[in-house]
Parts: C-alpha cells; sequence; structure tokens
C-alpha cells in the first residue's frame, strides 16, 4: 500500500509537469462548457423541463475520460516500454499490477477533479440542477470511465512501440470524441449515424449519465450496461494477461 | 563459500547470430566477477539472460540459488541492476527517482546517505535529465544500491567518469565487497578490473575465450601487463592488423 502511495504521488507529479492531461482533461471540458453556457444560456429547451447544458453534462464529463483513457494511458504506458523504464522495473520487485494500477488511478482523478469542477461549475453559474439520481449517474460515470480506461490500458499494453500506440490512441480518440456524443450532441446526427456510433462503449455511458443524470426513463439500461462491462472484462483481462515489459 | 551466480550453457541467439555460446560461471558470495570482452562481444546479452530479462535458447542461470524468471518479485528484494542503457521519466528530479525506487522494498537503504557518498548528495532537487554524464551514472549506482542488495549487477560501471569519481566508486565498492555484497560488473577500462576483480571471465563474439583470475591471464599470455593481456586473449590486437 505505501508503494502504491508513493508511486502515484510521484508519478502523478510527473503527469501533472507534464500538462497535457491538465489542458485536454481539465481546461477543455471548461471551455466547452463555457461556450455551451454563452450559446445555450440557462433557459428550458422547448417542450423540456430541462436545459440544453443539463442535457450535456454527461457528455462533457465524457471529454476528459476520453482524454485520460484513449490518449493519456495508453501513451504514457507503451512510452515507459520503449524508453525501457518499464524494463528497469523488471528487476525490481514490483508487479504489472501495481504498475498498471498506479497509472490507472492517475486518470482516474483527472476524471473525478473533472467530474467535479464540471458540475460545480454548471450548478454555480448555469443554475443546473441534477433532475436524476446522483448516485445513479455516479454509477453510470464510474463504469463509462472504467471501461474506456480499460480499452487505453489494453491499446498501451499491447502496442508493440509508441508510434502505433498513438495511431492507434487517435484513431479511437477522435472519433469518440466527435461522434460519441462528447461534443456532437447525439440528437443531432442521422438516424444511420446515430446506430453506427452506437457500438462505441463510450456512446452507451454518455447516453447512460445523460438519462441518470436529468431523471428520464433510462428504459434499456441493461444493454448499456453489459455493452460495457463486457468492454471492461475483455480488455483489462488482455492488459494484464498480455503484459510486456519490452 | 555460498554460490552467489551459477550459469549453466547458456545460449542466446538472435537469429541466425550467434550473441552468447555456451556460458559456463560461478560467483561465489562476497566477489566481484568481472565479464570481459569488446563491444558486441555479448555481455548486455550475457547480464540479461542471467537476469531473466532475456530468455535464453538454453542453459539456465540461478541466482541465489532461484531461478530470475520464476522467482522474480522475491529475488529482486535482494538483487540490484544497473543497466548499461537505462532511461528515466522525462523531467523526474532525482529524488523523485530514488524514492520510486526505494519504495518497491522492504528494507532500502537510505539513499539519501548514498548520494552523498557518490557526490551527488547536493543534486537531490535537480532533474535528472540536467546532471552531467558523470553525476546521471553515479545515480544509477545509487539506484543499484538502493536495495540494499546481497548482488549487484554493474553494466559498464564507470563509463562517462572521471579519474578522480572512478577511484571513489572502486573505493565504496570495495568497501561494500568486504561486507558480503556480490558484484557483477563489466567494463572497459583494465585498471577497474584489475583494482576490483577477483574473478573474470572473458568472451569473444559470445564465446568464452578465457576464465580465471587477472594473474592468471596475465600468465597464460605473457604480458605483464593487463591491458596487452586483456587485448591478447580477446583477439582484439587481430583486428587492428
Amino acid at each position: 500500500m505505501k508503494t502504491f502511495g508513493v508511486l502515484l504521488k510521484n508519478e502523478l507529479k510527473l503527469n501533472i509537469r507534464n500538462m497535457n492531461m491538465v489542458i485536454f482533461a481539465i481546461l477543455m471540458p471548461l471551455v466547452v462548457l463555457l461556450i455551451l453556457g454563452i450559446i445555450c444560456g440557462t433557459k428550458p429547451l422547448e417542450g423540456r423541463a430541462y436545459t440544453f447544458i443539463e442535457q450535456s453534462i454527461g457528455a462533457l464529463c465524457a471529454i476528459s475520460i476520453c482524454a485520460g483513457g484513449l490518449m493519456g494511458l495508453p501513451l504514457v504506458v507503451s512510452e515507459y516500454r520503449e524508453k525501457k523504464i518499464l524494463k528497469r522495473f523488471k528487476v525490481t520487485p514490483v508487479s504489472p499490477l501495481m504498475l498498471l494500477g498506479v497509472e490507472f488511478a492517475i486518470y482516474v482523478l483527472y476524471c473525478l477533479v473533472s467530474l467535479i469542477t464540471i458540475i460545480t461549475a454548471a450548478m454555480l453559474f448555469w443554475k443546473v440542477r441534477i433532475g436524476g439520481s446522483l448516485l445513479l449517474f455516479l454509477g453510470s460515470w464510474l463504469l463509462t470511465m472504467v471501461s474506456t480506461l480499460s480499452i487505453g490500458m489494453m491499446v498501451g499494453g499491447i502496442a508493440p512501440n509508441t508510434k502505433i500506440a498513438s495511431v492507434i490512441a487517435s484513431l479511437l480518440y477522435f472519433p469518440m470524441l466527435v461522434f460519441s456524443g462528447a461534443t456532437l450532441p447525439f440528437e443531432v446526427m442521422p438516424s444511420i449515424m446515430q446506430k453506427i456510433v452506437s457500438v462505441f462503449p463510450l456512446t452507451q455511458g454518455i447516453s447512460l449519465m445523460k438519462a441518470t443524470f436529468l431523471g428520464l426513463s433510462t428504459g434499456k439500461v441493461l444493454v448499456p450496461i453489459l455493452i460495457m462491462l463486457g468492454v471492461i472484462i475483455v480488455t483489462a483481462g488482455v492488459a494484464v494477461k498480455f503484459f510486456r515489459w519490452e | 563459500m555460498q554460490t552467489a551466480i551459477s550459469v549453466e550453457q547458456l545460449t542466446k541467439s538472435y537469429g541466425r547470430k550467434m550473441a552468447l555460446d555456451n556460458l559456463n560461471l560461478t560467483v561465489e558470495a562476497g566477489t566481484v566477477f568481472g565479464l570481459l570482452g569488446a563491444n558486441g562481444a555479448g555481455k548486455s546479452t550475457a547480464i540479461e539472460c542471467i537476469l531473466g530479462t532475456k530468455v535464453p535458447d538454453r542453459g539456465r542461470a540461478l541466482l541465489l540459488g532461484k531461478n530470475p524468471r520464476k522467482d522474480r518479485r522475491a529475488l529482486f528484494q535482494k538483487v540490484g541492476v544497473q543497466f548499461q542503457e537505462s532511461d528515466y521519466q522525462s523531467e523526474i528530479k532525482v529524488y523523485e527517482l530514488c524514492q520510486e525506487i526505494a519504495c518497491l522494498y522492504r528494507a532500502p537503504a537510505d539513499w539519501k546517505t548514498l548520494c552523498e557518498r557518490f557526490g551527488i548528495g547536493d543534486k537531490l532537487g535537480s532533474s535528472v535529465k540536467s546532471l552531467s554524464g558523470g553525476e546521471r551514472q553515479r545515480l544509477f549506482i545509487v539506484l543499484a544500491l538502493i536495495p540494499n542488495p546481497r548482488i549487484v549487477f554493474l553494466d559498464e560501471l564507470t563509463t562517462g567518469l572521471d579519474a578522480k569519481a572512478r577511484r571513489d566508486v572502486w573505493k565504496i565498492l570495495s568497501d561494500l565487497k568486504s561486507r558480503g555484497l556480490t558484484i557483477f560488473l563489466t567494463s572497459h577500462f583494465m585498471d577497474e578490473v584489475e583494482a576490483l576483480c577477483d574473478e573474470i571471465c572473458i568472451l569473444r563474439k559470445g564465446k568464452t575465450v578465457f576464465q580465471g583470475t587477472v594473474s592468471e591471464a596475465k600468465a597464460r599470455s605473457c604480458c605483464d601487463d593487463f591491458e596487452e593481456a586483456y587485448l591478447c586473449l580477446s583477439g582484439e590486437e587481430e583486428i587492428g592488423e
């Protein structure tokens, strides 16, 4: 436990020093919130009991999840392998699970900070309130985050080098960021596109977060939950099973 | 005496290139063993096969009687390693790197004292990349000693160090040896090998061409100077001809 604490503290410091995640996971969602706030204000949507911002909270929380899980995590793991930092760890008593766990926890913290800042800012400046259940919303958020971070851990774990990891990360990051509803609202997409992007676990996560935040009927919750749980089990399993030190 | 390292028939090839051919050696606890040879002679491959970071095609290596691949986590509590090409997290500071390594062990040495002994005690707050080559090399020796190891592997131990720093490192290592530490090193400096090593093994293109003490090497090659003896035995002189 002490090992985990020291590694987490130091690796987090290094990560913050790097600034990438501070910008993409913490500041960027706030900027998007600000823009939405300026454009859409606090008026409820026509015929609805909630505002556009309230409807977008889930999507805004997905931006940091996307940045951490599909950019940060795979790149840091593959970079450590390529720079032979993992090889140095291999000749120490540390377990792969500990190292992956520490990096995983760092991105969980980023997502958590982003969640808190987004909801606090939205409540303070745009009178956002939780129409649904906070607990169910946090549950959906957790599921979305863990499934997305697991994908990232798998990519970082199996990509042969940083270059390929970065290509795979971009191939996952940009489509998911744009099309899963994190930036472009799911509602405005043509129905054929909606069908295609529904296979992203992030799309499922965002719709679940949205429904629980607004208190809408969650309808078919079983399918998204199963999809995300499936993703977690498969990708985390692959990441740990096929972990390579170099 | 107890055996610290035992290597039997260790063989490794990369594709068609034979990197290490049937290496056999035994290192007694509390002694210093030097693995010598030209660049590309197979020294690093040998170290990696012994440590289990590379899988040999044939043969086996035991450290403290244990298999480093199977008993990795228990074994590396007591074995310290300095690799030839060591990298580190960009932007990491000296004290952070020491902390990160120290926290992995049950009973680590006091890394601040170690840094002071190696003359980098005033660099703890500097970023590792801002250190000079010699300072960085000394830091990586410190990292290998943080576990309070019973065996330490030092690959090209004093490369990049000035004459004074090399002497200081020798003194510290001799002191640690007198307290029972087993040292396995590779080096290109024959004065260093002569000063430190109880036994040496010279590799040439992966094959063992000499194994014994420094004075045996001199006797075998009929050279008074150990560097001459090394060049003669390792066959490096022929390359120039």
